[in-house]
């Protein structure tokens, strides 16, 4: 009965990731036929690969969010939330950098329940719920640090900032633990019974209600996943900059959205991918620097960023219609 | 004999509508209920209701002798009662796997699924229900089967997980001559096996066939309760649910 699998089986049942590489592999091809001189270059791979792994922390979890037939928004503010926790804790208070890190984790975590309560029990649209939180939590920042940075330079020599955000051999840490990352959100996506609830509910809610899934909690759980992806995106960031500022983490809401859709995860709910979802946010992240790059004026990084989203959304269309 | 399960005077409301209104029965070991009625006369809240869809508000429902609290889907599963409901209660765009374990999955420690395991058992099943297609396998979407490989899914579902009840709602309904053949060989197979069944039809030769009793149900009212003896013939069952319909007697 088990089916003959052949390479072109294998691409018509990945076809999704599959064609996210390809968008990915297009895009890098005409960078480094374009700009050889600069795209050769090691450091420039180097800057971009800083910044990859924070999208990677936002942009996974919202795959996850999307296959449940949910949105998000509110994760560009937790990640300012869980940063400023972490950097109020280590700079006011004298906290060991460690221990600020697990509680900013914690404090992204506690946001994204608070976040799926909201959604579940007030029956709220959960666009509409994220967009209210994104708002009132970025408030909430602007009023408690009088719209005022705070630097965190004295973690500078604690052994978590070289463990996370060091370089090893000249490659950026943060990669490793974003490899990490998108490896444990593989098998809960796949091979995990969170995961496999997550598409049953995003199919079809009430047939999985009906078998016994909990409908209610693992939308909170997804929601709680969230925060914590933009927890550790924030602290990452604050890491990385020695820095939390008030707006931080509000650039990444449109391009981290931008990758889930051109990572190729359909916008209607009950399937997904994790590794498209990479290379899009490879795709999102070489776009933002590759046009400057190629000569082209940045006037024209907006242009080409949604130039790119919609031709590879029309490219997804090719995967089908939702199945009913 | 001990009964299954049992409901007793358990009444459900929708803002202002009753859909059941003190509803009263019971399924003993080894035996097909068939359970009928008109449209709207309260079947399948009676049977959300009974499997812990719908949470009742007021009344009890019995299993084995002992009254439950905070009834829900998970404990009917729990207590070896699968339904195969009216929508067939699937996600298409998963795979028969996931399907036939939804949310009965088998689990390594952390939740981690057997994945091996479960596609072997799916694949198993799908012979066993007989599914003939090479395209086919335990990966495939359920989405892309007909409706009768769909019903199939969801029976097997049933099936797998051991059920000493097992719930069919209207599971004969646009299902070709050869189909709805086959659920009947799968309630007269679970019936042999001393398992119990409770079939919902609107087809009351159908339902006929295959009960020991009937219960019949209108506007939310259980209205009689007839052994095969008492009825005779399918043509008498469809006499007496007329005249419990119009009120006429004819």
């Amino acid at each position: 009965m088990e089916k003959k699998v052949t390479l072109w089986s294998y691409l018509a049942d990945n076809s999704r990731p599959v064609s996210s590489l390809f968008y990915f592999a297009l895009i890098m091809t005409i960078f480094f036929a374009s700009a050889p001189q600069v795209f050769f270059a090691p450091k420039f791979h180097q800057a971009v690969l800083t910044v990859i792994p924070i999208i990677i922390f936002l942009v996974i979890p919202l795959v996850f969010i999307v296959t449940m037939g949910e949105i998000d928004l509110s994760f560009a503010s937790t990640f300012g939330f869980a940063a400023w926790v972490f950097a109020s804790l280590v700079k006011y208070f004298s906290f060991d950098p460690f221990l600020g890190f697990i509680i900013g984790i914690i404090g992204g975590a506690v946001v994204g329940i608070l976040m799926g309560c909201l959604v579940v029990y007030g029956r709220i649209s959960s666009l509409v719920a994220s967009l209210g939180a994104l708002f009132l939590i970025r408030g909430f920042l602007f009023v408690v640090s009088d719209s005022k940075s705070i630097t965190v330079i004295e973690v500078r020599d604690h052994w978590m900032h070289s463990a996370l955000v060091g370089k090893f051999y000249g490659f950026p840490m943060q990669c490793f633990w974003a490899a990490i990352f998108i490896i444990i959100a593989y098998y809960l996506y796949h091979r995990h019974v969170f995961g496999v609830h997550v598409h049953h509910v995003g199919d079809n809610p009430e047939s999985a209600a009906q078998m016994g899934v909990n409908v209610d909690l693992t939308r909170i759980y997804c929601f709680m996943f969230c925060g914590i992806g933009a927890g550790f995106a924030g602290i990452f960031s604050t890491l990385i900059n020695f820095t939390w500022w008030p707006t931080q983490g509000f650039g990444y809401l449109l391009l981290g959205l931008a990758a889930v859709f051109v990572g190729g995860t359909p916008t209607w709910g009950g399937v997904g991918t994790i590794f498209g979802a990479v290379f899009g946010s490879g795709v999102i992240a070489y776009m933002e620097t590759g046009i400057v790059a190629m000569g082209w004026s940045g006037l024209w990084r907006q242009f080409f960023n949604g130039l790119i989203i919609i031709l590879a959304l029309l490219g997804h269309r090719f995967h089908g219609n939702r199945i009913r | 004999m001990e009964p299954i399960i049992e409901l007793k005077n358990v009444s459900k409301r929708f803002g202002g509508i009753t859909a059941l209104d003190s509803a009263s029965l019971h399924v003993d070991e080894g035996e097909v209920v068939g359970l009928i009625g008109d449209n709207g006369a309260g079947k399948s809240t009676l049977i959300k209701t009974l499997v812990g869809v719908h949470p009742p508000d007021s009344g009890d429902i019995i299993i084995r002798g002992e009254k439950v609290q905070n009834w829900n889907t998970k404990k009917a599963r729990q207590a070896k009662i699968e339904t195969v409901f009216q929508d067939r209660a699937l996600t298409p765009q998963q795979s028969i796997v996931w399907n036939i374990f939804m949310g009965k999955e088998l689990r390594h420690s952390f939740g981690f699924i057997r994945v091996k395991e479960q596609v072997e058992e799916a694949n198993r099943i799908i012979r066993e229900i007989g599914f003939t297609s090479k395209l086919i396998d335990a990966n495939s979407p359920v989405g892309n089967l007909s409706g009768g490989e769909r019903q199939g899914v969801a029976i097997a579902r049933a099936i797998y997980n051991d059920a000493e009840l097992i719930i069919l709602d209207e599971p004969t309904t646009a299902l070709s001559l050869i189909e709805t053949q086959k659920v009947f060989d799968f309630v007269n197979n679970v019936k042999a096996k001393g398992r119990s069944v409770l079939f919902i039809g609107h087809n009351i030769f159908h339902v006929y066939d295959i009960s020991d009793r009937f219960i019949i149900l209108d506007r939310g009212k259980v209205i009689h309760k007839l052994s095969k003896e008492d009825v005779g013939s399918p043509e008498e069952l469809i006499k007496i649910m007329k005249e419990t319909v119009t009120g006429k007697k004819e």
